[in-house]
């Protein structure tokens, strides 16, 4: 017997197609485009250049994220404070001149709005189940959170899906990660998505695009699902998809750019019938035990390089490739690591809460929970607290978050993709270590020589805690 | 964009797995707004070292780079390809490349060829010594040592690379598709077709 049945990337897929072409691409239709500052100047420039308009300005929005400073933006007259830096002005001055002169829906450095571009989108409505999202940002993967077909992509194609709203694409193969079971105390999201990364390795998804399934993947929030979803790229896969749920509607209804009225029951009719049909196939299944997941941190400079807080520096030697070896000795040389040390013994000097994995207000909850009624530890320098957007901001002050934030000797900050990469003033300095919530451990990501641990919301805030990498299980 | 078909020269026996688009190009570099000049951040971080492969005698300007796996990994910027242009690259081999790297690589003319590990392996050793050629219409890489490896590529690629097509045009001559395939999205599921509602 032959199924018939078809995954959620298929029907989401199948529902995009414009045309097939013979050489087995087709043209796919984008239904939402988010822009941010860092890779679309070169792409407006080439619109304007060969004289070529964006086709659906509507279904694109525009955000300045990347190089924006963290600190006020405007000083007590209500004056724009000049950034420092000409490079990042420029950028941020191209974007902001580029999106009117287009028709683009353009939300600026002091609308309450601003954030992440991927904190933003499904804040505001915009980014839907069932969509087809873009931008040119990697993380975009974080969309399919809800159960969107969302990847990053370059500049041309920015320039691309601006002229034509539309990509040409070969189908992707298909993988299932079910996660199985139940999360244990003191395990979040971002250990499961950690811990994925480290099962499949950095290129385990490669050419895939990844369903993750299973209990613990139903029983996340929206929030928590696009922080699995978000990370996607980390173990190669340009998507990844969480099929939308009742959660999932919940979370839509009522944001600015969600369907209304008629059009929202018709919607939710098509996104309850994309589910992965009982007889389809995947490519590739993988089955993780949540019993196998702990609080877990990054050791090396790749996010495959994941281990339980509860483990010890690995030996090169105890890779089996001879590459993965060498890559390990390099990590450690960089990380200044001694085989065989405890992580937990690792001393932090700085901690980052924040960026497009981690800046929703449950992660900021989480955080609070354990910073409340302590204080950071001396040693532990900088502490910064960054809010994924004005509203998540908001919100977190209304609820006195940022008070206990403050009072336990962090800073509370404007929303930016801040310390999560070196393109603003916000850096880890050379040879220092940062226990952080973003998604990239990188040589150098948060600044040159600097030394990245990832971990979640809760294990960041109980590093600053200790001034050490720390199981969060201790402080609870 | 300039069609591509012979590379003939030096390839930099660089072999190295994993490399992601921050050591290709760090950020600092990405704040540009223009495509040219970024062989200047090209592998910065490696190039510190003054022994380094990319501004070596033999291989400075060299057309070919041959990598390890997953090549490209990491954060989407285009600018890798940019960087790696205005290095002189004009094509990459390895064992597999990231998914976004090799379409912003053939976006910018940079072809990228897949092959297994062993053979990569011989390539880097006759790299040392001597250049390699690849002939796309062939899909063919070869050494001056009667090696002769064949690789596959997309047919759609291969066409645009070696015609030189700008790939906006060719899909802008779609437009009627695309619009006929909007008229249905509007029917059928009026909302996707909504987004900012700023007027299109």
């Amino acid at each position: 017997m032959t199924s018939t049945g078809k995954t959620l990337y298929e029907k989401i897929w199948d529902a995009h197609v414009v045309e097939n072409r013979e050489d087995g691409t087709s043209l796919i239709y984008i239904d939402r485009h988010l822009v941010h500052e860092v890779t679309s100047p070169q792409a407006f420039e080439a619109l304007r250049m060969a004289g070529r308009k964006v086709r659906r300005p509507d279904l694109t929005l525009a955000v300045p994220d990347h190089n924006l400073p963290t600190t006020a933006r405007r000083d007590a007259a209500g004056h724009r404070i000049p950034i420092a830096d000409p490079e990042s002005a420029q950028q941020l001055a191209a974007l902001e001149r580029n999106a009117p002169e287009f028709g683009i829906r353009y939300i600026g450095d002091a609308d309450a709005a601003q954030g992440i571009v991927h904190v933003v989108g499904p804040e505001q409505g915009f980014s839907l189940p069932g969509a087809t999202i873009v931008c040119g940002d990697s993380h975009t993967a974080c969309h399919g959170g809800l159960g969107a077909l969302a990847f990053g992509i370059g500049t041309s194609e920015v320039e691309h899906v601006l002229a034509t709203q539309t990509l040409l694409l070969k189908r992707s193969k298909t993988m299932e990660v079910r996660v199985e079971g139940t999360l244990t105390p003191g395990v979040s999201a971002k250990d499961v998505v950690l811990h994925i990364t480290g099962v499949l390795g950095a290129a385990g998804g490669t050419g895939y695009v990844i369903e993750y399934t299973g209990q613990v993947i139903r029983d996340l929030s929206i929030e928590g699902r696009l922080t699995v979803s978000n990370m996607a790229i980390e173990h190669g896969a340009r998507a990844g998809l969480i099929a939308p749920d009742d959660k999932t509607f919940a979370y839509v209804k009522g944001r600015p750019y969600a369907p209304k009225g008629a059009d929202w029951d018709k919607a939710v009719a098509w996104w309850k019938s994309l589910a992965t049909d009982a007889g389809a196939q995947y490519d590739k299944i993988v089955v993780i035990d949540a019993a196998d997941i702990a609080p877990s941190v990054t050791w090396g400079t790749s996010p495959e390089d994941v281990l339980p807080i509860t483990a010890t520096v690995p030996a090169p030697e105890s890779f089996a490739d001879p590459s993965k070896q060498d890559a390990a000795r390099k990590s450690l040389e960089y990380m200044g690591l001694a085989p065989g040390t405890a992580l937990n013994t690792v001393e932090i000097q700085n901690v980052f809460i924040g960026s497009c994995t981690n800046s929703r207000i449950e992660d900021l909850r989480a955080a609070a929970a354990i910073l409340k009624g302590r204080k950071k530890a001396d040693t532990v320098r900088w502490a910064i607290v960054v809010p994924g957007s004005g509203l998540v901001k908001a919100m977190a002050e209304d609820e006195g978050l940022d008070v206990i934030f403050k009072d336990a000797g962090l800073e509370w900050r404007e929303p930016g993709c801040s310390a999560c990469l070196g393109m603003n003033p916000d850096k880890v300095p050379a040879g220092e270590r940062c226990a952080s919530t973003s998604n990239r451990n990188f040589v150098g990501r948060q600044g040159p020589g600097a030394r990245t641990h990832l971990v979640s919301p809760a294990m960041a805030a109980a590093a600053a805690v200790t001034g050490r990498l720390t199981d969060v299980r201790e402080l609870v | 964009m300039e069609p591509v078909n012979h590379i003939e020269g030096r390839a930099i026996p660089f072999g190295r797995k994993n490399i992601d688009t921050d050591v290709i190009i760090p950020a600092k570099w990405l704040k540009t707004i223009s495509r040219e000049g970024l062989g200047r951040g090209a592998f910065e971080t490696l190039r510190a070292d003054p022994d380094n492969l990319f501004d070596s005698e033999t291989f400075k300007g060299a057309p070919i780079l041959i990598a390890g796996d997953n090549f490209g990994c990491g954060s989407s910027r285009e600018h890798a390809a940019w960087a790696l242009l205005d290095l002189g690259i004009k094509a990459v081999i390895a064992p597999s490349f990231s998914d976004i790297f090799s379409g912003n690589a053939f976006k910018n003319g940079i072809l990228t060829v897949v092959m297994p590990q062993e053979q990569v392996d011989r390539l880097l050793e006759v790299a040392q010594t001597d250049p390699i050629a690849i002939d796309l219409d062939a899909q063919s890489v070869t050494t001056p040592f009667q090696d002769r490896f064949t690789f596959e590529i997309d047919a759609f690629r291969k066409h645009c690379l070696i015609n030189g097509l700008d790939e906006v045009g060719l899909t802008l001559a779609r437009s009627d598709a695309i619009g006929a395939f909007e008229g249905q999205v509007a029917e059928a599921r009026p909302f996707l077709a909504q987004g900012t509602g700023v007027p299109a």
